[in-house]
Order: structure tokens, then sequence, then C-alpha cells
């Protein structure tokens, strides 16, 4: 029991959140929402973290949450600006239209 | 109340409040939408950390998603004016494969969990970790070189981003030329 309630639900809540991201990241198109649903698989993976955390009673599981948000933090910069600069050159950013990569 | 404390209703709640906002991220046309949407997911995952005792990295998550990120997708689509209409549509037959892998990915995990038997709580002292006196000891001392090589890192996007993002000064010239 984690403050009453068990691990196990944390788990099947992280897992489902995980898998709203995949299927966005199959269904969609536009790159920005792409870039979303890789942010909403990052935070189901810190819940789960931030639950094993408090369940071994380990500072450790929290400051891997921060290392994560700093590397989440590092990818949307890079990615949004690489995806500025498709904009530019393309008019879309649509990655059915991108991903031929030449013309 | 039925039976449940107080703590398990707000899991409760919130964990159907995440769920549901996560699930109109993908399912929402317009971009702005889905940027929203995630926001409010963010806040119900920041009360998830409010719950496991992690004070300290609810307001971080706040800050650093709902403020900061969430602020450049939001300024990204509307600079390049994006909306329901201009959302490109993924053909039917692979939106329903997308949700059919997931579903049997979800029914993968369940069941790996399903005979796994409930873990044990350790009790003893454990609202104070999440505060930042015992986290900031913790990164300082055990994890000081990993929390060096991350500023590195934010350093090299923060350089690589503006590199990426302005205007190629040399192609311009050669095409007005």
């Amino acid at each position: 029991m984690l403050n009453g309630i068990p691990i196990n639900f944390y788990i099947m809540l992280s897992a489902v959140l995980f898998i709203i991201g995949v299927v966005g990241v199959m269904a969609r198109r536009n790159a920005i929402i792409i870039f979303m649903c890789i942010e909403l698989m990052l935070n189901a993976v810190n819940l789960l973290l931030v639950a094993f955390s408090t369940l071994h009673n380990d500072a450790s599981g929290q400051v891997f949450v921060f290392f994560i948000m700093a590397v989440a933090a590092a990818e949307v910069a890079v990615g949004l600006a690489i995806l500025s600069m498709v904009y530019r050159n393309f008019k879309t950013i649509d990655i059915d239209l991108l991903s031929r990569l030449k013309n | 109340m039925l039976g449940y404390t107080i703590t398990q209703w707000l899991f409760g709640i919130l964990s159907f409040l995440a769920i549901m906002f996560a699930l109109m991220v993908v399912f929402t046309r317009n971009p702005v939408n889905s940027v929203l949407y995630l926001v409010l997911t963010f806040f119900c995952i920041a009360g998830h950390y409010l719950l496991l005792n992690a004070q300290f990295l609810a307001v971080v998550h706040i800050v650093v998603y709902a403020g900061a990120i969430m602020v450049l997708f939001l300024f990204i689509i509307m600079l390049m004016n994006l909306n329901a209409d201009t959302e490109p549509r993924k053909h039917i037959a692979t939106r329903l494969i997308a949700g059919t892998i997931g579903g049997m990915l979800l029914f993968v995990m369940v069941g790996a969990l399903k005979g796994s038997e409930q873990l044990q709580l350790v009790h003893g002292g454990s609202s104070q970790i999440g505060l930042v006196k015992n986290l900031g000891k913790v990164l300082f001392s055990e994890f000081l070189f990993p929390f060096e090589i991350a500023s590195i890192l934010l350093l090299a996007a923060l350089v690589g981003a503006i590199m990426i993002g302005k205007r190629d000064t040399n192609i311009n010239s050669k095409e007005t030329n």
C-alpha cells in the first residue's frame, strides 16, 4: 500500500498514459502533436519513477526525474528548432510528406 | 465515504482526469486545443506527485512543463498558423491499426502485471524525502557528476537550437545573387 494506494494502480496508470502516447505517435501526422505525445510518454515514466521512489523511500528516483526533465527540455528546444526550420523550407510539417527528405 | 479514504478518492479522480485529457490530446483535431489539453494532463500528473509526497517535484513539473515547454509548443503552433482546417489526417486504416497495436500493447502490459503480488510500502519518514532540502543533498552529493553533465547537455542544446533556428544567410545571399 502506498498512501492507501497499491503500487499496481500506479503501474496501470503509467502504462495507460504511455500507450496513449504510443497511439498518438502512430495515429497523427502533425509533427508537433507527435512531439507532444513523446512528452506524454516521458511523463508516464516520470510518474512511475516517483511512485517507486516513494515506495522504497529513496530520493534517487526523484533525482532521476530531474534529469529526465532536463533531457526533455533540451529535446524539445532542438526538435522545435528543427521543425520551424523544416516549416520554413517546405511550408508543411506533415510527416507523411516529409518522409522523403529529398525534394 | 464508501470505505475509501480521501487519498484514494483523489487518486481515482486525478487518474480519470489525466487519462481523459491525454485521450483528448490525441483525438482533438485542432493543435492549439491539443496543447491546452496536454497542459491539463500535466496539472493532473503534478497532483499525483503531491499525493506521492514529492512536493518540490510537483512545483518543478508545473514550472518546467506547463510554464516553459508548453508555451514553446504554443508559440511554434501559432507561428506556423496551424488549425483544424490545415490539420493533415492519416488514412482510416492506419488509425485503426494504430489503435489495435496500442490495445494489444496494453493487453500485454496488464497481462504481465496480473501475476505479480502487491508490493508493500516501507513505512517511516516517507513524507520528508520529497522536500527540497533532502533532494538537494542527494543531488549535490551522490549525483553531482550527472548534474554537471546535464548542464553541459542544456548548454549544447541551447547553442544547437540557436544554430539550427538561425536563418541560413549563405544560401539566401546565393539565391539573391
